[in-house]
């Protein structure tokens, strides 16, 4: 097992604080009745300022125990975390929902709406966690759906949304509280394959924009929409890659037949 | 979050769920319409009971001759024959806060009117004792003073001996007897009903000037009590303090010993039975509030289930940002809107509930402000106290796993 020294660690820390993520010997564990399971071991990697990265691997590799603690839902066992030049490992449960409220987008497979709740109260629903007033938040919260394209939509509920567009509401939604990084857990994986890289050119776009993304996926094919690819297997980074030959996915979509049925 | 936005967005869950939540809200309407009718009927019956008292005087007190222990025997009230005529005069002529006294001797005999027999009380007294009592004459008039000096054989009866003896003749005028002596009937009083301190009938009575009785039934030159009225209620305290000084004086009674008479003042008993309905009132409004708290019980078990439901809601407000309190404070305000509004309709309920039992029963329902606002109070701790449990069972949700929940 490999792992960092206490004065790697700090020389790790006064490294220049450009990094919006650095992750620094992070562990994790689970106790499951008798067995221990280590999800993590021993993660460090430094993701900067604008980067695109896709984390892939199989299902038990700690992807998705990484992309919780990166979204400050769960705590590392060891190790540490700072977002923004802030240790997050060392803060409580209202400060991380603070964190997550105002540093961190999500947007989930599910895409995870509230039902009966139109698209615009649903991309508002943050600001109501924020210090932001009523006004303010639905000022906010119309300017996200225009950037997703669904400025025209705002009062639909999920249930009359196709599968693309409820995703687009949730991507607005995690963009209104201008957020430092937007976390995508397998924004694809319930959608086809054109919506999929309809969805892929939005987060292209926000990248230009300069938004720092994390992309969790197990499709190779959206993985190189990113700019960078880390594979993880059994707990630990098995690669760490940039993208070479990369395509936009405004690029991909000009040459993919629109579907007729 | 301000408060407004989080009433509204309780207002909106509860919505989407109508069918429950009103079916929720129906145990706090029942409860808190049962404690608004309940606490309404006792103190309707509160206020008619001080209503009586009020009507019979509240400024009287009664002074009845008192209880004495022979060789170790220990007689009851009114054994004493030391209560006399010239105490009643010294009582009016040397206690400033009386305003008026009547002296009071009774028997229970049977009294006779053709064919008619009844046992009742005979009370021989003064004509003022009616003005003392505020009692009015459904016919006819009082004895005069002049029949109490010649102690003439006159009656005056009350209502449910004018029942019992008369049925539909007219008494006035007619001779009934008692002990064998003829009486004419001069007045009948109108209907008092039942004492409300001392619960007995006050109409079952017939009364008759206190020398006859005196001299031509009992015999005895003694007082069995004086009826006196103070000033005001206020004084009756003071006539109180005043008659027993005196009488103690009269009857040479030393220091330490206890008196051979008593005087009981109405404030006194009306005090006792504001008492009594207080009691009353609450331990009907204790029963009541067992539908409340079962209806409270409701509301619990539906935050439960709701929290159940919408664990993935739970989890998506956490994950963008919502703290413990947030979610405590949502579900909570859930929970208190449901009670507070279930407590609204429950007045409205309890008060037609009021009404419905003062017209079928013909009871005195009083709805006071302050049990609507008690109601209030309570329906609103109601849902503070079985909302908090599910609530906090919400706020404690792990985000990763309330995420992951189907």
């Amino acid at each position: 097992m490999v792992t960092m020294s206490q004065s790697e660690i700090d020389v790790a820390i006064q490294r220049p604080r450009e990094a919006t993520i650095r992750v620094l010997d992070v562990h994790k564990y689970y106790d499951l009745g008798e067995t221990r399971v280590h999800a993590l071991r021993g993660i460090t990697m430094d993701i900067v300022r604008g980067e695109f990265v896709a984390i892939m691997g199989a299902s038990g590799s700690g992807k998705s125990t990484f992309m919780n603690i990166l979204g400050c839902l769960d705590k590392p066992g060891s190790g540490r975390y700072f977002l923004d030049g802030i240790d997050v490992s060392g803060l409580g449960k209202d400060e991380l929902a603070a964190i997550r409220n105002r540093k961190i987008g999500f947007v989930f497979q599910g895409f995870n709406l509230l039902s009966r709740t139109t698209a615009l109260e649903n991309v508002e629903l943050p600001t109501l966690y924020a210090q932001v007033s009523k006004e303010e938040g639905a000022k906010r919260a119309r300017e996200a759906l225009d950037l997703v394209g669904l400025g025209d939509r705002s009062t639909h509920f999920p249930s009359q949304l196709s599968g693309g567009q409820q995703q687009r509401v949730a991507i607005a939604r995690a963009l209104v509280n201008k957020p430092s990084i937007l976390l995508a857990d397998e924004p694809t994986g319930n959608l086809d394959s054109r919506t999929s890289v309809e969805i892929m050119e939005i987060l292209g776009r926000l990248n230009v924009a300069g938004l720092t993304i994390v992309l969790v996926t197990h499709e190779h094919d959206i993985s190189q929409f990113a700019k960078r690819t880390i594979q993880f297997r059994d707990g630990r980074v098995r690669r760490d890659e940039l993208v070479v030959n990369r395509q936009t996915a405004s690029q991909v979509l000009k040459n993919l037949p629109v579907e007729e049925d | 979050m301000d408060l407004i936005a989080v009433a509204r967005i309780a207002v909106r869950a509860l919505a989407r769920n109508k069918m429950r939540s009103s079916l929720t809200m129906l145990g706090i309407i029942i409860g808190v319409g049962a404690v608004i009718a309940m606490v309404g009927v006792g103190q309707g019956a509160q206020q008619q009971v001080q209503q009586q008292i009020a009507a019979m005087g509240s400024d009287i007190l009664f002074v009845g001759s008192g209880t004495v222990t022979r060789g170790g025997t220990h007689m009851g009230w009114g054994a004493t024959k030391t209560l006399i005529y010239a105490d009643m005069l010294a009582i009016l002529r040397e206690c400033p806060a009386v305003k008026a006294a009547a002296p009071g001797s009774n028997t229970s005999t049977q009294v006779v009117f053709s064919n008619d027999n009844w046992a009742t009380r005979i009370n021989g007294t003064e004509p003022q004792y009616f003005d003392i009592r505020n009692w009015p004459f459904q016919e006819g008039t009082s004895f005069t003073q002049q029949d109490v000096e010649m102690a003439a054989n006159v009656a005056v009866i009350g209502e449910s001996v004018r029942k019992n003896l008369f049925a539909a003749t007219d008494p006035l005028g007619q001779t009934i007897r008692i002990k064998s002596l003829p009486f004419k009937v001069v007045g009948v009083l109108a209907q008092k009903g039942t004492s409300a301190a001392m619960g007995d009938d006050q109409d079952d009575v017939v009364l008759v000037p206190i020398t006859t009785l005196q001299k031509k039934i009992t015999g005895q030159d003694w007082l069995r009590w004086i009826m006196v009225s103070a000033t005001s209620r206020q004084s009756s305290y003071a006539a109180q303090e005043q008659i027993t000084s005196l009488l103690r004086d009269r009857h040479r009674i030393r220091a330490g010993q206890d008196d051979d008479f008593m005087v009981r003042n109405l404030a006194d008993m009306a005090d006792l039975a504001d008492q009594a309905g207080s009691v009353m009132t609450m331990l009907l409004a204790s029963i009541a509030s067992v539908s409340l708290v079962v209806g409270g019980i409701g509301i619990m078990n539906i935050m439960l289930v709701s929290v159940s439901e919408r664990t993935r809601e739970i989890g998506i407000r956490m994950a963008i940002g919502a703290t413990e309190r947030n979610v405590q404070s949502q579900f909570l305000t859930e929970a208190v809107v449901l009670s507070l509004i279930g407590g609204a309709i429950g007045i409205v309920f309890g008060m037609g509930a009021s009404y419905l039992i003062a017209n079928t029963l013909g009871w005195v329902v009083l709805i006071s402000p302050l049990a609507i606002v008690t109601a209030v109070v309570f329906s609103m701790a109601v849902g503070i106290f079985f909302g908090f449990y599910p609530a906090r069972k919400a706020a404690h949700l792990n985000p990763i796993e309330a995420l992951r929940y189907e």
